[in-house]
């Protein structure tokens, strides 16, 4: 039961590998992108979870109580804000694709052609 | 490579990648049993030494804020890569017919006039609501942004909150109106403002006689607002850049509708 949390993430990756490998859409690829990077999100916090632990921020607990790792979450807390930029950067080449070659079909925009 | 030859290859290494990843996640530490000592370690020291009660935006901007640095300028880096493909292509122009079409209240316009689907006017709902919220969630933005010493939030929340007003402010109605208020030198000038602000902070711990991005501004005092010394400014120069990133690309992306012409 407690390998759970861990196949959810090798299962996302799995998942969103295969949804980029056989994409008919650029934007469906594009999403798929962020599934795989959702799921080291899920790993991440799976890894730095523990049991009966209380959240990282001593607002209103005594300092030194037992806490979830917080560097994973911070790590986390960066990336997902990244990744939204990246995703929107990669949503405008595919927009810069479709208007040159006027579909988003991966298998039929031939690139290098003269 | 046909499509079936492709998928074939990938069923096959996608079976073999998650073969090494079972082998490899099952010899991770239990699932609620993580003994990593540098988070130990943090947990202890960072409130005493930082008089900041979220330890993981001390962890963000302080213990780690070389690693944020480097993840903000990959924001930065792609804003600006993203203007630079959205840019004018030879042959397309900006139809300024375009805009008043966007614009679909004009007074005195009648609805068998428009040729295409934006005859639907936006309900009523939709632009009260919308124009209604714009303060409340600017107000939480920039709380977000500032009280990430304190409470969780800080930087990155906060900009992401301070885009979404702005947001908001097309989805209540009028491009126009959007388009006076996030004139795109000033968003420009407010992202290249965050991230230099960023390494100017880290440069002024060079300059008080230590290393890159020491906090040297005074601590406080835990629980009050100006505490954790540069992780609030940090966080708040954080917030600028990314409130800035995101409004660049939602207009850039908004200006796609006005472009017509080009080569296909």
């Amino acid at each position: 039961m407690s390998f759970l949390p861990y196949a959810v993430a090798a299962w996302l990756l799995l998942v969103g590998l295969y949804g980029v490998i056989s994409s008919r859409n650029l934007l469906h690829l594009i999403l798929c992108l962020s599934v795989v990077q959702a799921s080291t999100y899920v790993l991440l916090l799976a890894i730095g979870y523990r049991t009966g632990a209380k959240a990282p921020v001593f607002a209103d607990i005594p300092p030194g109580t037992h806490v979830v790792d917080p560097v994973v979450q911070s790590l986390t807390l960066t990336d997902v804000v990244v990744e939204a930029t990246v995703t929107a950067l990669l949503l405008a080449l595919a927009l810069q694709a479709h208007k040159r070659f006027g579909t988003v079909d991966p298998d039929e925009i031939v690139s290098l052609t003269g | 490579m046909s499509r079936r030859g492709r998928l074939a290859l990938f069923g096959v290494a996608a079976a073999g990648l998650g073969v090494v990843l079972v082998h490899g996640l099952v010899g991770l530490p239990a699932f609620g049993d993580f003994h990593g000592r540098y988070g130990l370690l943090l947990a202890h020291v960072a409130v005493p030494e930082r008089k900041a009660t979220d330890i993981v935006n001390s962890i963000t901007y302080d213990y780690r804020g070389v690693d944020t640095m480097g993840e903000e300028f990959i924001l930065f880096a792609s804003a600006i890569g993203l203007v630079i493909v959205l840019r004018r292509m030879r042959g397309e122009h900006r139809d300024e017919r375009a805009d008043e079409r966007a614009d679909e209240d004009r007074p005195g316009r009648r609805h068998d006039d428009l040729p295409d689907d934006r005859h639907a006017q936006t309900s009523v709902a939709l632009r009260v609501f919308g124009l209604a919220l714009v303060g409340p969630v600017l107000v939480l933005g920039v709380y977000f942004a500032s009280q990430g010493q304190l409470t969780p939030g800080g930087g990155f929340q906060g900009g992401v909150i301070l885009a979404a007003a702005l947001v908001l402010v097309y989805l209540a109605g009028r491009y126009h109106a959007m388009a006076r208020l996030r004139p795109v030198p000033v968003v420009e000038l407010a992202e290249g403002l965050g991230a230099a602000g960023y390494a100017a902070i880290g440069v002024g711990g060079l300059i008080s006689g230590s290393s890159f991005l020491l906090n040297f501004v005074p601590q406080g005092a835990m629980s009050n607002l100006p505490s954790g010394g540069t992780i609030a400014l940090l966080s708040a120069v954080v917030g600028l850049e990314v409130a800035g990133a995101f409004t660049l690309v939602f207009a850039e992306f908004m200006d796609q509708r006005l472009l017509t012409g080009g080569r296909r």
